[in-house]
């Protein structure tokens, strides 16, 4: 019966229809949509939406729930923390932990992790500091690219230990972590050895990133002018996208995001741009200049995640490096720029601590700011087996952060609970993304 | 039938490659195949003494191939006999130990998978090599990226990754943009396979491209693998399947424990007989005749 021993392997049978559901993070546009006629309309639309949150596709739901829950029990506790001087004093504190994020975020994405950044971030902004300091006395600007182009070095360097020489992350990064600790304190103090390890911000400009406030006018513009590029932006895609023949939003869906970002962008310009004075009499107002810079950071780092090669590149290593590999894609090249532009995002985020501040000193817990930024890119919704993530959870996560320590302060609780329930919400976000995924199978 | 050296059994019989496989499917002349017909003018790819181990393992020994373009030549063999670390040494992703490389006569050395890319080699991985978090068309287009103004252009490549899904009768995909994770086994090898059959490739490798897909899929990959071979690129299909591939290929190569023992135009083999080389090498087929092909079944 040889004829009947084919040694055939070929199974015969039809594909299955897949029933699977997924977040698809990085789709320039929800492909449950885009499984929509061209034509859908917009009640179809919602429709869709409410089907894929029903079905535990949640997004970004669950931080912005929490949130809003903390936000909810804090204001029932104390009722001056919706004021708008602490609304405003929350907006600055969050920052660091947002631009923190973001720098993790780009070696999560990557499946990976880097345990410096706090210190390596803080050695850029001692650099900086030093730099606008007598005697060196150079401008702000020019101490701050310093203090930026110094975070990225090491970023660099240490990205090529990892990638070139295929050492563990985990490992070149908490070296990193001890020694950038150790050349901050030498820095530091060789510097300025009758300061007691600290080194004042010497230069107005960079003090106000944080502490100096828009003028009213100027938020206004500003807001404006966001809002028009991001309206100009959304129903251009849409168009270009039709053009194409593809599938886009109707134009009222599009519409209603904008309004919708619109109505958030007013009433932060509107809370900002009250009289948030302590004291009868005195007047302080305006957004404060951290504020549009966070948000530009924001945009800015998400476009190049969602827009070019290296951003496609870094998704692409986080979710199979092989496949990356054998696309011909240079995995070295990207993992070692992640390492690096996560350099200058951490210099970024401890500039604005230390703006905050008003100096950079050697008492800085590096190892504890880093881990806050970890948690701020995880509790937001990105994934640290890699390959999922989105800079937007950088954003969410970070405020979340800030809200506890915030509301916790105005309680004041101290430290030891401050720390207890952000590892409790750190904790409750890794359930929700673990629930979340386990109904997709992954092959 | 076969020659039993590796050494013998490529050289002798390339002059009737071309003949024999002209009588089944429309001649495909290389680009400087004129009046005589050589037939070295048709040979896109050729390997010389390629080697490859890992550790104790001897994957490849002394392997010699050619592979003419406009034909179809079937790589068979049994399960870890170095199908797969032959077509990966052409892919650029080993690096023989020892063996030389022409493409289109000219000494190469594939280094790495861009390197393979850019001489026009397109593969389909036995092991897919998707990116379960990203899109179809993220997939289908990584490393080949299409931009304007220096960012990715979405809409264009939307537009190829349909097109080619539909031609290769790919219907029951939800929606182009969803994550490849979220595809059944026998959507994510079409993926994989319209990735590699999208570009103009100049040598297409298929690892096993059949093995997931149901009856009309499988037949719409065969009916592309024997379309890309008219349009004059060279094909190289492994399978386990030997209907199918006694179906479509011109010319068969057969390894064994790493050597490349038997290889020819496909009119020379039956399926016993290539059964019997797969399992034994080939080595008892004279003396045993079809007694052997029988126990080796
Ligand atoms: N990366 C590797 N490291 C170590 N050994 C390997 C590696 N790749 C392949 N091998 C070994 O090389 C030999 C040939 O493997 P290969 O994958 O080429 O077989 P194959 O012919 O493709 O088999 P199959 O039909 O099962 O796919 C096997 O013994 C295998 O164990
Ligand atoms: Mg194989």
């Amino acid at each position: 019966m040889a004829a009947t021993n084919e040694p055939t392997i070929g199974e015969v049978k039809a594909p299955p229809e897949i029933e699977q559901e997924t977040r698809a993070d990085e789709a320039p546009v929800d492909p449950e949509l885009l499984a929509l006629p061209p034509d859908a309309s917009f009640n179809e639309y919602i429709t869709a939406w409410l089907k894929r949150v029903r079905r535990g596709e949640s997004g970004v739901l669950p931080v912005v729930g929490g949130l809003i829950v903390i936000v909810i029990i804090f204001q029932i506790e104390r009722s001056r923390f919706l004021s708008d001087l602490n609304l405003v004093n929350l907006l600055q504190q969050s920052a660091e932990f947002i631009v923190l994020g973001m720098a993790e975020i780009f070696v999560l994405l990557l499946g990976e992790i880097d345990l410096s950044l706090g210190y390596s971030g803080a050695v850029g902004a001692a650099v900086m500091a030093i730099l606008a300091y007598p005697p060196i006395n150079l401008s702000w600007e020019l101490a701050i690219i310093a203090g930026l182009a110094t975070s990225a070095a090491i970023g660099f360097a240490q990205g090529q230990l990892i990638s070139r020489m295929r050492l563990p992350p985990f490992v070149v990064t908490l070296g990193g972590l001890l020694f950038w600790e150790g050349f901050l304190i030498w820095v530091i103090n060789n510097q300025s050895p009758s300061n007691g390890g600290s080194i004042r911000i010497n230069s107005a400009t960079i003090y106000n990133i944080v502490n100096g406030n828009l003028s009213l006018a100027a938020g206004w513009i500003l807001l404006a002018v966001g809002l028009v590029l991001f309206a100009v932006a959304s129903v251009t895609r849409d168009r270009r996208r039709r053009a194409g023949g593809l599938v886009a939003p109707p134009l009222s869906l599009t519409l209603a995001k904008v309004v919708a970002v619109s109505i958030a962008g007013v009433v932060l310009v509107w809370i900002c741009n009250a009289n948030r004075a302590a004291f009868v009499g005195a007047s302080v107002k305006g957004v404060p200049w951290v504020v549009p810079i966070v948000i530009a950071l924001v945009v800015a780092w998400t476009f190049l995640l969602a827009r070019t090669r290296f951003g496609r590149y870094v998704y692409a290593i986080g979710g199979n490096r092989e496949a990356a590999r054998r696309a011909g894609i240079n995995v070295h090249r990207v993992r070692v720029f992640a390492y690096t532009l996560a350099g200058v995002t951490a210099a970024a985020a401890i500039i604005i601590l230390d703006s905050r501040t008003g100096g950079v000193t050697t008492d800085i817990d590096g190892g504890q700011t880093v881990l806050y930024g970890v948690a701020a890119a995880v509790i937001g919704g990105t994934s640290l087996l890699g390959g999922r993530g989105k800079m937007i959870h950088a954003l969410l996560g970070g405020l979340v952060i800030a809200t506890i320590y915030n509301g916790m302060g105005l309680l004041s609780l101290s430290t030891d609970f401050q720390y207890m329930i952000t590892a409790l919400v750190l904790l409750a976000a890794v359930i929700v993304d673990a629930v979340s995924r386990r109904g997709q199978a992954v092959t | 039938m076969t020659a039993d050296s590796t050494a013998a059994a490529s050289q002798p019989q390339e002059g009737n490659v071309s003949r024999s496989a002209s009588a089944g499917r429309e001649t495909n002349p290389g680009k400087d195949g004129q009046a005589d017909g050589a037939p070295a003018s048709d040979i896109l790819l050729s390997l010389h003494g390629i080697s490859k181990h890992f550790g104790p393992v001897i994957a490849l020994d002394g392997v010699d191939l050619d592979v003419p373009s406009g034909r179809i030549t079937a790589l068979i063999g049994d399960n870890g006999a170095g199908k797969s670390t032959l077509i990966k040494v052409i892919a650029g992703i080993h690096e023989p130990d020892r063996g030389e490389i022409y493409w289109n006569g000219k000494r190469v050395d594939i280094r790495t998978p861009h390197h393979a890319t850019e001489l026009g080699v397109a593969t389909v991985y036995q092991d897919l090599a998707l990116c379960d978090n990203l899109d179809i068309v993220a997939n289908m287009f990584l490393g080949l990226e299409q931009r304007r103004h220096g960012l990715l252009d979405e809409t264009p490549m939307e537009l190829k990754a349909k097109e080619t899904l539909a031609s290769l009768s790919v219907t029951s995909v939800r929606s182009i943009r969803q994550p490849v994770g979220s595809l059944s086994g026998g959507q994510r090898q079409s993926v994989a396979v319209a990735r590699a059959v999208m570009g103009d490739a100049k040598l297409v490798i298929m690892d096993e491209p059949t093995a997931a897909l149901g009856v009309s899929q499988t037949a719409m990959v065969l009916e592309l693998i024997q379309r890309l071979a008219a349009s004059g690129i060279a094909v190289i299909v492994i399978s386990h399947n030997l209907i199918d591939v006694f179906s479509v290929a011109d010319r068969m190569a057969i390894l064994y424990l790493g050597r490349l023992v038997s290889a020819g135009p496909a009119s020379d083999y039956d399926r016993q007989s290539a059964v019997e080389i797969m399992t034994t090498g080939g080595l008892s087929e004279r003396e045993n005749g079809a007694h052997g092909a029988e126990a080796a079944v």
